[in-house]
């Protein structure tokens, strides 16, 4: 059974259709790359991923589970967890503090006992944090855990966010064009991260991400998106023949 | 069936005047998305101009002993009018340059000097037993040189300011403002109340059915809807007022296009007071109400309320909001829980807020300054 | 176990030290500074609690004057109104012996902060839907809304307010006791919450709603509770000063009263505990020795409001907490700096 499955789903925004009738499935394990011009719906397909709209029409189903109606929140609970592609970090916490947040799910304590300080408040937090160090770790970010996120240098926000992703421990992991504005050589090492963290978390990747070097390089599974449709599925070597996906990229020939 | 046309007379003349007020609201917070909470104190200057411009300033004469006075007095009520407009726009002005300007693009030297002139007064009025042998003159420059002297204070408070992009900031800035427009009111006017003589021609039309209209009340309706309109005029034709939308949609755009945003938003601010102004002056020339340092706050939240249910940043919806909301307390005020009037707007907001926080015409309009 | 002795050793101890300080400030502190030193406290409390709404998690609320109002009036409804019906099945509850004063009093305050919480649930709904100056007004008209409501209410008085409230707090020279006593619970609760991992999802929702839903951070939860246990505090606040003041009335819980609360936090900057509870004392004693300025007061107090937000808008502390370990940066600064040639 698919970890993922999209079942028709479509997403109206007044007239216009933002993604329309998408049909997919993400397998267990699987690097999954979603790619498709400028405008094409991808962050809008993992908004209705992550409960932030609700698809018009259609079904989100997560290990079967049926998503219609559930908040992020709870989403995030059942393990899909995001990054963003405007990075949202939380500005005025710390690079571990920002983790932490993510790291709540995981909590076993109440808030109640948060508030009076107790001892299984203690041990649970000190289970907590150093769930979030791994996680920094994993990330290569534990030099930097107390700089305060808005300070770090960007490639490293992008890294962060990762980061604070994974500490929700999820099954699913969307990357939202997570080697925008890195430089060839920061590119490089983000592909090793992704498949080292894929391995080591045990958890399966969607991603979307323009730069085909670093999709064809690691998606096993590719998605083109181009006007809220779905026009091509398949392995990278695949896509790269795909006229439709060339067509899209490059625009047709009108003569 | 006859007391609810007269409760909906009442509620229409208020409700011109919520509109008024409303229009200043909503055109700030079209450019800004700023609550410019010290609207309702403009508003209340406006009356207190108007005041002054009718027993002090203005030469006119009491209907009661001179009865051929009636056209002069009309004559000089324009003047008060504008005077009030005049005085109300710049005031607005000032608000922005020295309150909210600094709160976009930090604290200028101006500003430093600004604020520790208005600092240096009162605080020379707390000598004010020292001098008062030595005339105005002589308190004036005093007030002046402790001014300036707190100049470098302030200065050195904002030697390390920082930009916030907090609206809670802004709000407390204006909500400050307001304190000090009330407080500075309240040391300038005095506490007591005052209100305004018959100076005007007063006449009462009886409708079929016997319902009563007042002349105050269709003069109220009247320069409101006019200025209404002239207000619908200047945004929508004129070159400031296509500014005017420009910064509304998108400011950053605005200055990449070559509009002074600065002088824009001070325009909108002008605009705004001049409104304020003329329904404050009109409130106290035309309808006895006792007006104090304190009285704009009241109307100024219930002229928000207006302009928030009808969309904030809507003109149209600033409008229909504020006749709806002066309807809405004349129907509450006249019924059995005439207690809750002053409560109703704040119900009115609650409610809008919840079920349609966009407003009636928030979304459906896209004319929005 | 370690840990259960200190904790018991460090809460008996304070509660002892306040008792002592309390007894020791009512016996010798002039009456007129004994009462600022009270009315500081209340603030702080207020100021407190409101930082856990506004500072922490984010929510603009300057309504909080409407907390306060509840809390004090449903405190004092009881003391004045219900407990007389009490006592006749409770004889523990008369008034004048200390356990009767105590229970009493205790009972207010459960029933005070309880009330508070609940209206805290329905001002903290629509923070559910609203943002930013939005809800700041909202909450503004909910406080408004709330004091015309007690305006009307006869049986506490109306407008006249209520008067003849017993001076449970007072009694026993334990008035500095209960008013700090619930400062330093404010302080203690708000810390505790800082330190923990679960305190940061409050802050998190302060920085950025829409990630904090993605990370799993159940918002909604977080907002209402946020109003539930600030409102709470507030309302407590409410039931001593009505108990110390013994008369309550509905403008002293005006819109002022809570511009005057907001003001606090802000210039204490926004989420900073011990700058709030700086501002709270600053805002509360400068006004009384400032009363020989009679009404020049308030223009000064308004452009200096003004003045410190148009230059250090983040707040006189900013983010940061006033602690020990400030004091020791502050001197190892200065002596880092003597030892320079």
């Amino acid at each position: 059974m698919s970890l993922l499955e999209l079942r028709g789903v479509t997403r109206r925004f007044g007239g216009l259709a933002a993604v329309s009738d998408i049909t997919a499935h993400v397998d267990t394990g699987e690097l999954v790359g979603l790619i498709g011009p400028n405008g094409a719906g991808k962050t809008t397909l993992f908004n209705l991923l992550t409960g932030v709209y609700a698809p018009s029409e259609g079904a989100v189903l997560f290990d079967g589970k049926d998503t219609r109606g559930l908040r992020p929140c709870r989403i995030a609970a059942l393990g899909i967890a995001r990054t963003f592609q405007n990075i949202r970090l939380f500005r005025e916490l710390t690079a571990l503090q920002n983790v932490k947040v993510a790291v709540n799910l995981r909590a076993r304590s109440s808030l109640f006992s948060a508030m009076v300080d107790t001892m299984a408040q203690r041990a649970d937090d000190a289970r907590l944090d150093g769930l979030a160090r791994e996680c920094l770790t994993a990330m290569g970010l534990e030099q930097v855990a107390d700089t305060r996120s808005c300070d770090l240098p960007y490639g490293l926000q992008r890294r962060l966010e990762i980061s604070r992703a994974l500490a929700t421990r999820p099954r699913l992991l969307l990357l939202d064009e997570p080697a925008a504005g890195m430089n060839p050589f920061e590119k490089q090492d983000l592909m090793q991260l992704i498949r080292t963290i894929q391995t080591t978390f045990d958890v399966t990747v969607l991603l979307i991400e323009h730069d085909m070097k670093v999709v064809m390089g690691i998606c096993e599974r590719i998605y083109v998106l181009d006007y809220g449709q779905l026009i091509a599925e398949g392995a990278p070597a695949e896509i790269r023949a795909n006229p439709k996906v060339i067509a899209a990229y490059l625009g047709e020939e009108t003569d | 069936m006859q007391q609810i046309a007269q409760q909906l007379i009442y509620g229409i003349q208020l409700g011109s005047l919520y509109a008024l007020i409303a229009l200043g609201y909503t055109m700030v917070y079209g450019v800004l998305r700023l609550i410019n909470f010290a609207h309702g104190d403009v508003y209340m200057v406006g009356a207190f101009v108007g005041f002054y411009a009718c027993t002090r300033w203005l030469p006119f004469k009491d209907l009661a002993a001179h009865p051929e006075a009636a056209g002069a007095n009309i004559a000089l009520a324009v003047v008060a009018l504008l005077l009030a407009m005049a005085i109300c726009s710049a005031m607005g002005v000032l608000i922005e340059r020295f309150a909210y300007r600094p709160l976009r693009n930090g604290l200028q030297k101006a500003d430093a000097h600004f604020w520790g002139l208005v600092l240096g007064f009162p605080i020379t009025g707390l000598f004010m037993p020292v001098f008062s042998g030595w005339g105005p003159l002589v308190a004036v420059a005093v007030g002046m040189g402790v001014g300036f002297a707190m100049r470098p204070l302030v200065a050195w408070l904002a030697r390390r300011v920082k930009l916030s992009e907090s609206r809670l900031n802004a709000l407390i800035t204006a909500i400050g403002v307001s304190l000090l427009l009330e407080n500075g009111g309240l040391l300038v006017f005095g506490a007591n109340p005052n209100f305004i003589p018959n100076i005007l021609p007063e006449h009462t039309y009886t409708l079929p059915g016997g319902v009563m209209v007042g002349s105050s009340q269709l003069t109220i309706l009247g320069v409101s809807v006019f200025l209404m309109l002239a207000l619908r005029y200047i945004v929508m034709y004129t070159r400031p007022g296509k500014a005017m939308r420009a910064i509304s949609h998108d400011i950053e755009a605005a200055k990449l296009m070559g509009i002074d945003t600065d002088r824009v938003i001070a325009f909108t601010f002008a605009l705004g007071g001049a409104l304020a102004g003329a329904g404050g002056a009109m409130v106290a020339a035309l309808t006895h109400v006792k007006i104090t340092p304190l009285f704009g706050l009241l109307p100024g939240l219930k002229a928000f309320v207006a302009a928030v249910l009808g969309g904030a940043g809507s003109l149209p919806g600033a409008m229909v909001g504020g006749l709806l909301m002066g309807s809405a307390e004349s129907f509450v005020a006249g019924s059995s829980l005439s207690m809750f009037r002053d409560a109703i707007a704040f119900c009115v907001l609650i409610i809008i807020l919840l079920v349609r926080p966009a407003g009636l015409m928030g979304r459906h309009v896209p004319e929005k300054v | 176990m370690r840990w259960l002795a200190l904790r018991t050793v460090t809460v008996v101890g304070c509660i002892a030290a306040l008792a002592v300080v309390s007894k020791l400030l009512s016996a010798n502190l002039d009456t007129y500074v004994f009462l600022v030193v009270i009315q500081c406290g209340v603030a702080m409390t207020l100021a407190g609690s409101l930082n856990l709404i506004n500072g922490i998690t984010g929510q603009f609320s300057i309504g909080h004057a409407g907390f306060y109002a509840v809390g004090a009036y449903v405190g004092a409804a009881w003391t004045v109104l219900w407990q007389p019906i009490a006592v006749r099945y409770l004889p523990l509850l008369h008034l004048g012996t200390p356990l009767g004063d105590t229970l009493t009093l205790l009972i207010a305050i459960v029933v005070g902060a309880a009330a508070a919480a609940v209206a805290g649930v329905v001002v903290g709904l629509p923070s559910l839907r609203l943002r930013g100056d939005y809800l700041a007004i909202v909450t503004l008209g909910f406080g408004e809304v709330i004091r015309v409501v007690i305006l009307n209410i006869d049986a506490v008085g109306g407008a006249r307010g209520l008067t003849g409230i017993p001076t449970l707090v007072g009694s026993g020279d334990l008035a500095f006791f209960w008013v700090f006593g619930l400062v330093v619970a404010v302080v203690a609760l708000s810390r505790n919450l800082m330190r923990t991992t679960r305190g940061l999802t409050w802050l998190a929702v302060r920085e950025d709603e829409i990630a904090a839903d993605a990370m799993g951070v159940d918002t909604t939860r977080v907002k209402v509770t946020a109003f539930v246990v600030g409102s709470a505090f507030a309302g407590v606040a409410g039931v001593l000063y009505a108990h110390y003041f013994t008369s309550i009335s509905p403008d002293v819980f005006g819109m002022d009263m809570s511009i005057i609360i907001t003001t606090m936090v802000v210039l204490g900057g926004t989420g900073s505990v011990s700058g709030s509870l700086l501002a709270a004392i600053v805002l509360t004693a400068l006004p009384e020795f400032l009363r020989f300025m009679q009404d020049y007061r308030m223009v000064i107090f308004s452009t200096m409001l003004v003045v410190v937000m148009l230059t250090r808008p983040q707040g006189m502390f900013g983010h940061g907490e006033i602690s020990f370990a400030t004091f020791r940066r502050l001197l190892g600064r200065r002596r880092a700096g003597g030892a320079k040639p």
